[in-house]
């Protein structure tokens, strides 16, 4: 029977439940993005574009603060316990691991906050712009720069935290 | 107001309805309070790591350590910082180019502050 601690239910919370909607969002508030252009829409299909694109940028910035939020004040104090079975003694305690704790860890746990902001900066635009969106090129095109931006810095984050976690999981 | 689209000319241009024009300074404000809380995140990491004083004070959680005041306070200065440029730019049509080049430099300074490569430079012998 499959079963699962509550530590490893959080880490599945913050990893797989706020990552994927995280990653889902961004592949349609990008997609979204990219088509809102005078050529690629009907008259008719703007609202339902908008409305979609609305969805899916406020649906990309809650999930990224859902995952810096449970990562940082959930799952990161049992990482770092003071213990010899947490995670951070674990591979600090080997030389062959310690890199997975002082660069990979140090550095998922910091730029990983930079991807709520920037998401957060992108459903600000699209809900604040609205329609302008489609006339103002530049906008839009800097909308989609800092979508990917997000997504970038919410992937660091994420390889290393997926890394990590299969070489000493949160238990 | 019918708006065309120079790179898919073979496609019918939608009428976009007629809504009124914002003005691009508080798109502009959103994006330079990004980079200016991006670039607080990586002074506090840096600064957490070169003095214990400033690292003892961001211990905000015993649990979480110090990354609970940089986190915290970076957040702050992101919010704080988009509430004062949104008041002097909301009426404004500051270019959101100009905005993006800005907080790329700021953005860049984050990400640099919160390299470990880099700030691990200035942790104490």
């Amino acid at each position: 029977m499959v079963s699962f601690t509550d530590r490893e239910w959080w880490g599945l919370i913050h990893g797989m439940g706020f990552g994927a909607l995280f990653l889902l969002a961004f592949a349609g508030g990008l997609a979204g993005l990219y088509s809102l252009r005078p050529a690629l829409v009907t008259e008719a299909g703007i609202a339902e574009r908008m409305r979609r694109l609305r969805i899916g940028v406020v649906a990309m910035a809650v999930a990224a603060w859902g995952t810096v939020l449970t990562g940082t004040w959930v799952v990161y104090p049992w990482y770092r316990e003071k213990t010899p079975a947490s995670p951070r003694s674990q591979l600090l305690a080997d030389p062959a691991t310690a890199d997975w704790h002082s660069f990979g860890m140090e550095w998922k746990e910091h730029i990983a906050w930079l991807s709520p902001m920037l998401a957060t900066a992108v459903a600000f635009i699209v809900i604040y712009y609205g329609r302008n969106l489609i006339r103002h090129d530049r906008v839009r095109r800097t909308a989609m720069l800092l979508l990917v931006l997000a997504f970038a810095f919410a992937a660091v984050a994420g390889a290393f935290g997926a890394f990590i976690t299969k070489v000493a999981p949160v238990q | 107001m019918t708006v065309h689209d120079t790179t898919t000319p073979a496609a019918p241009a939608a009428e976009v309805p007629a809504v009124p024009d914002k003005p691009e300074g508080p798109i502009s404000a959103a994006i330079i309070a990004t980079g200016v809380g991006a670039a607080a995140l990586g002074l506090f990491t840096t600064l957490a790591e070169a003095s214990t004083t400033v690292k003892d004070w961001l211990q905000f959680s015993d649990p979480v350590g110090p990354l609970s005041g940089k986190t915290i306070m970076a957040v702050t200065v992101w919010l704080v910082s988009w509430a004062i440029l949104h008041l002097s730019m909301r009426r404004t049509r500051y270019e959101t180019g100009r905005a993006m080049t800005i907080a790329l430099v700021l953005i860049a300074v984050g990400v640099l502050g919160t390299f470990p490569t880099f700030f691990q430079l200035f942790a104490p012998e």
